[in-house]
């Protein structure tokens, strides 16, 4: 897994509650047996027409938005289905962390799986900023657990430790538990 | 002092240590055609191997036709999906219950029909909707594909404790309102979030009355408050479902098992993080009708104004869904008119939510406005429902009778509502294109949804004339 340290890039705002992973990734996209291609179908329904073409009324297609490496939405982000192809899909397009006043537990789950840090903060005054300013950009320390930008913005947020330690250092967490087999073997003994 | 989640939880402590999550041992892993893949790509890439493929069984649901099952699938990538599971699970030495196999069906009917979901268990599969075990007093919750490749090789999960919630739910559901209405109840009460970080008791009189089936739709929908998981302690009714099925135990294991599964009860003064109360005689059949499970109202109500919205967030998603489901607010819910009835999905597609659909439909016709199909939520159910005829009452109805599989409950397969048109559906989200892009779906009961097809629109099945 690719590592997270410390990440500053451009923010874009999805002001919508309840983001649900059908948005995010529909399932006319789920048949591939990869890891990989998902990111073109990224909102997919809201960012095409019927017609293909790119829907210029939608946030994510703004020119001022091109390259965002941060979203910031409203509540409950990533709720419904359990399908990792909406965090897979997400960084794919080229986001790294999501700011949301809350998020679906499986959803949050999967992206620490892939390198996509979910921040869980009220986002009003984000929101108002990044709505504001042109190119407004953040920077999110994973080391120090805050998010800045250069108006003096600085917000302290948590992630558990053990999902920091292995973002920050990239770790495979299925090697982790298979350090532990003399416990998985103990434990089926047990029974 | 001990919750039944508590006791699910330490029986199943392979280790602890401070400031790692707890890891947590799998009892039984159910697999599918689309959240497996990259997981078994994952196993070979690491060299690794399938650590107990004798407690995982894999099925095929979510891509397949519901169209006869003796052409192969049209759909290119559909089949070859399917063709990676089979070649998946043979190469790990895992039992699949193929497209053509008697078993097949969706992964939470065939789970608990065929035994295989048996209290005091952990169960995981990647899917949110596996909650639905947990009507059996089981720990059972959704996994993303990841998590599936680290239960394939380890049969462990590392897991922080949830929180818990008690659900208690007095008095008994009137006559015509269902599992299905106290879920949508439930949510409607409590928000789509309101359970998130949680994982759900559900207690008291109302859930001790429900069948199996019952129960199994309340905690399948747990995942739509945002729980974790929903789960409800067993008694006489799960051990009567489940004696004599293929993989529950029998004989002696039988006694043996009795005794461990009855330790599975929340002890009187057990806590709970949090608890809400319901009146069970005060709910409805409940109609949602907007984009969010929890945008629901009573069948005798009307459409909301997202001015009354309790804060600016809920009124923009108010609007915003009204705007998608093309409805004016203050619409009487009984004058809204439907293209589509869809009766499936693990949500609502058991033999008793088949019988009470075929109640209502029996010696009626669907209105020559909608198009209406059953999709049984497994073959076992589909064979079932055919042995007391309720394929012909449907037929003789003009519903559709389809093969086994989720079908419209998401769409992934040929199944799907065209742009605009409105569905009666007794799946469990209504979210934005769910069912097809532009499709708007209220999510409602297979008696609601049944009385829907007949009237072509939505009616108070509590004022049905039974035939």
């Amino acid at each position: 897994m690719q590592p997270f340290s410390k990440h500053t890039g451009l923010v874009a705002p999805l002001d919508r509650a309840n983001v649900d992973t059908d948005q995010i990734i529909p399932k006319q996209f789920l048949k591939r047996i990869e890891r990989t291609g998902f990111g073109e179908f990224l909102f997919y329904d809201w960012r095409y027409l019927p017609d293909g073409s790119l829907n210029p009324s939608f946030v994510l297609n703004e020119p001022r938005y091109r390259g965002a490496s941060i979203l910031v939405a409203d509540k409950n982000f990533g709720c419904g289905s359990s399908r990792e192809h909406a965090p897979w899909a997400l960084g794919e397009f080229g986001f790294r962390v999501i700011i949301a006043p809350s998020f679906a537990d499986i959803f949050a789950n999967n992206c620490f799986k892939n390198g996509l840090l979910p921040i869980a903060l009220p986002v009003a005054e984000i929101m108002r900023r990044v709505q504001e300013v042109e190119g407004y950009e953040l920077t999110v320390d994973l080391e120090t657990q805050t998010i800045t930008d250069e108006k003096g913005l600085r917000v302290p947020f948590e992630v558990g430790s053990f999902q920091r330690y292995c973002l920050l250092e990239g770790l495979d967490d299925i090697g982790l538990t298979l350090r532990h087999e003399d416990a998985i073997k103990a434990y089926e003994a047990s029974r | 002092m001990k919750s039944l989640f508590d006791k699910l939880w330490q029986a199943h402590v392979v280790r602890e240590a401070q400031g790692e999550p707890t890891l947590l041992y799998i009892d039984l892993h159910l697999i599918h055609e689309v959240t497996s893949p990259q997981a078994f790509d994952g196993l070979r890439q690491a060299g690794r191997r399938v650590r107990r493929p004798d407690l995982t069984f894999g099925t095929v649901d979510h891509n397949v036709p519901t169209t006869d099952r003796s052409l192969p699938i049209a759909d290119a990538v559909a089949a070859n999906q399917v063709e990676t599971l089979r070649r998946n699970c043979k190469e790990f030495g895992i039992q699949l219950f193929d497209i053509n196999s008697p078993e097949q069906g969706i992964v939470h009917v065939i789970g608990p029909e065929l035994g295989l979901t048996q209290p005091g268990m952990t169960i995981v599969c990647g899917d949110s909707h596996t909650s639905t075990h947990g009507a059996f007093g089981a720990l059972a919750f959704g996994i993303g594909t990841s998590e599936v490749e680290h239960v394939l090789a380890t049969q462990c999960l590392p897991q922080n404790k949830p929180r818990t919630m008690k659900v208690d739910v007095s008095g008994a559901l009137p006559e015509g309102v269902t599992a299905k209405d106290l879920a949508l109840g439930i949510i409607g009460r409590i928000g789509t979030d309101g359970a998130t970080g949680y994982v759900i008791e559900y207690t008291g009189e109302a859930v001790r009355a429900l069948s199996m089936e019952g129960r199994m739709t309340l905690c399948n929908m747990s995942i739509e408050a945002g729980a974790r998981a929903g789960m409800i302690a067993p008694d006489d009714v799960t051990f009567a479902y489940l004696k004599n099925r293929r993989f529950a135990p029998d004989g002696e294991r039988w006694d043996k098992a009795l005794d461990h599964w009855r330790t599975f009860v929340s002890d009187d003064d057990a806590e709970f993080d949090a608890v809400v109360e319901i009146d069970a005689a005060r709910l409805e059949p409940f109609v949602t009708w907007g984009t969010s499970p929890g945008m629901v109202v009573p069948v005798t109500s009307y459409v909301p104004d997202p001015a009354d919205a309790a804060n600016v967030t809920d009124r923009q998603a108010a609007e915003r869904a009204l705007e998608y489901m093309a409805l004016t607010p203050r619409t009487n819910i009984q004058e809204i008119a439907i293209d589509r009835a869809f009766i499936g999905s693990c949500t609502n597609a058991r033999l008793e939510d088949l019988r009470a659909a075929a109640r209502v439909a029996k010696g009626y016709r669907v209105s020559s406005s909608v198009s209406a199909m059953v999709v049984p939520g497994s073959q076992e159910v589909k064979r079932a429902a055919e042995r007391e005829g309720l394929d012909r009452i449907f037929s003789e109805a003009g519903f559709e009778w389809r093969e086994a599989g989720c079908s419209m409950c998401l769409g992934m397969n040929a199944d799907i509502l065209e742009p605009g048109q409105r569905c009666a559906s007794t799946s469990n989200r209504n979210f934005e294109g769910r069912q097809g892009r532009g499709g708007r779906t209220h999510l409602v009961s297979p008696m609601m949804a049944a009385a829907a097809a007949i009237k072509g629109h939505f009616t108070d099945v509590r004022e049905w004339e039974f035939k």
